[in-house]
């Protein structure tokens, strides 16, 4: 009982904490809480315009970038940090001590989780508050679990590419990885508006998957919640049999 | 037993680690280890022993195995061949790691947390930790206890890692290079912290390049280079059992005549004068006298530990170490 209340506490103050660190690095915590925002305040709500299919437009950017929000926050919040970490000696460090190895992932997922729950709270917020959409508890029962569904494949997206990258190019390559899927995956844009060859790659995108099950949260996507949840599923064991193949090779 | 120790003897320190291991005054030890990177040879069938209460210095130039002797020692490494035991376990074991506190010489902490807060999660990770106030206060981190990593001088930086070793009451540290970078002032502070550690009779392993470091600290000196053990002992042993007069002179004698006088640990010679490292000066000074008669501007000094040290670990012929001098002739 002793024990196994000292590792609980253990794995709370390793979560606490990883939030906390993330959260004093403005380079981290201004970005991952205010691109989103901000992208969806010019784009979501400045521009106006019709509803996109049934959905009223302020709900469904809403939806899609908190969806990109929080693939923002897991790559980054996994990534960067794993490969800056990786450089710093903090994981050797670790390793001499006895910190539960297990215990450094969960405190990241924790982090992510939380700041991709803070990006949802804020931008549905300003969706009802400022664009004037109408959120039940019921949609929010729908919508908020399909979002918070992604941490998990992007988590492990940022997982491997911590461990592929090295501590000064990972912000650089995750942002070209980043910034073109979320484009192409119709985060930013709905798919019906981007040029054709883009609706053709989107389906082997895992944001376009993702984009399309947190959307269909709200009525908007096509809906095959099942379709999109397995392929979010396999890129999660992918990249995290990825990240283990890159954890190997390193020396 | 004689100082200094060659590397030399394996078939003698492999019985006597395997009867040690079973001994409970050993609190760590190297058997035969050997451990390599790709093609170079880190440790080369090292063997060591760590009495329980003991300060052993690890003293050696850059490149010597030092730090992969504690990376084996704390588990963060396996050797290639040999064994490593500690506290009488396995150390890559967590139970054995809960016993162990170390200072890395890498070692990043998060730059974002806060000193209490490093020191808390640490703590959280033994089952009886130190209590705070005895951390903060061992480490000398009293007042910094709200200061981010980030903003902690870099003496400061090395007490917070201290801290960090000690949360687990440790029954053994390793220190890597505790010191490396630090000024003169905040490395004596810090060697203050890390005496009164060994005086609390905690077993400690520390390596250093610094040889006054060694010398301040350490009942016992072990000399690695190139991945080998060249001698074992403590300060004033190594420094007895290596040379202990420095005679400088200007003479016309051979280098290699002067190194097969008795005692003559090291033979250098530059444009001028001719420096000899010796284990006593009378028989070499009377040698040298007898050989030319127009010598001059002899001197004889004691030597230091560093000269001691240098003697050892950098002679410029392969046979130098203990079955005969080193040579060093820059003339042009």
């Amino acid at each position: 009982m002793n024990a196994a209340a000292a590792i609980v506490r253990t794995y709370w103050l390793e979560s606490k904490l990883e939030f906390l660190k993330n959260l004093r690095l403005p380079v981290f915590s201004l970005s991952t809480l205010l691109f989103p925002v901000m992208f969806y305040l010019m784009f979501g709500l400045a521009f106006g315009g019709g509803p996109i299919g049934s959905v009223p437009r302020p709900l469904y950017f809403a939806v899609a970038y908190s969806a990109f929000g929080v693939v923002g926050a897991c790559l980054f919040g996994f990534g960067a940090n794993v490969a800056t970490e990786r450089g710093q000696g903090w994981m050797l460090l670790r390793r001499a001590f006895p910190a539960p190895p297990f215990a450094y992932f969960v405190a990241k997922m924790f982090m992510a989780t939380a700041f991709s729950l803070a990006i949802i709270v804020i931008l549905l917020v300003l969706a009802v508050l400022a664009g004037g959409a109408s959120l039940g508890f019921a949609d929010l029962a729908r919508v908020v679990p399909l979002l918070l569904a992604g941490t998990l494949p992007f988590s492990a997206m940022g997982l491997a590419l911590g461990y592929l990258c090295g501590p000064n190019s990972a912000p650089a390559v995750i942002n070209l990885v980043y910034l073109p899927m979320a484009f192409a995956g119709g985060m930013w844009i709905p798919l019906e508006f981007l040029p054709s060859t883009i609706q053709a790659i989107a389906p082997y995108l895992p944001t376009y998957h993702y984009a399309q099950l947190a959307l269909g949260g709200v009525g908007a996507g096509d809906g095959d919640v099942a379709g999109h949840l397995v392929v979010l599923g396999l890129v999660t064991v992918a990249c995290l049999a990825c990240a283990s193949v890159f954890y190997y090779r390193k020396p | 037993m004689a100082y200094p120790n060659t590397g030399d003897d394996h078939g003698w320190h492999m019985h006597h680690s395997l009867q040690a291991m079973a001994d409970p005054t050993t609190a760590a030890s190297l058997v035969n280890v050997t451990k390599r990177y790709r093609a170079i040879t880190a440790l080369d069938d090292v063997s060591l022993d760590i009495r329980a209460g003991e300060a052993v210095a690890v003293l050696g130039p850059n490149g010597a195995g030092k730090t992969t002797a504690v990376g084996l020692l704390l588990g963060t490494l396996r050797p290639d061949a040999g064994h490593v035991r500690v506290l009488g376990g396995d150390p890559t074991r967590r139970r054995c790691r809960q016993r162990i506190g170390a200072m890395l010489q890498i070692s990043g902490v998060p730059t974002t947390l806060r000193v209490r807060e490093h020191v808390d999660l640490f703590r959280s990770y033994y089952p009886a930790p130190l209590d705070h106030e005895t951390i903060i206060a061992a480490a000398g981190l009293g007042g910094l206890e709200h200061r981010l990593y980030g903003k902690l001088s870099g003496g400061e930086k090395q007490r917070l890692h201290l801290a960090l070793a000690l949360c687990g009451k440790p029954d053994i540290l390793f220190l890597d290079e505790p010191t490396t970078g630090l000024d003169v002032e905040s490395r004596r502070a810090l060697w203050e912290e890390i005496r009164a550690v060994i005086d609390a009779g905690r077993t400690v392993v520390l390596t250093t390049h610094n040889i006054e470091e060694a010398d301040a600290l350490a009942d016992r000196i072990v000399l690695l280079d190139r991945g080998k053990i060249i001698a074992s002992g403590t300060p004033a042993e190594i420094k007895r059992a290596t040379a202990g007069s420095r005679i400088s002179a200007v003479t016309t004698v051979e280098t290699c005549a002067i190194g097969k006088l008795p005692g003559v640990t090291k033979v250098h010679r530059d444009a001028r004068r001719t420096e000899i490292l010796a284990s006593s000066p009378e028989p070499v000074v009377r040698a040298l006298l007898g050989m030319d008669h127009d010598l001059k501007d002899l001197e004889v000094t004691r030597t230091t530990l560093e000269e001691a040290f240098l003697t050892l670990v950098r002679p410029t012929t392969g046979a130098a170490r203990s079955d005969g001098p080193a040579y060093e002739d820059s003339r042009t």
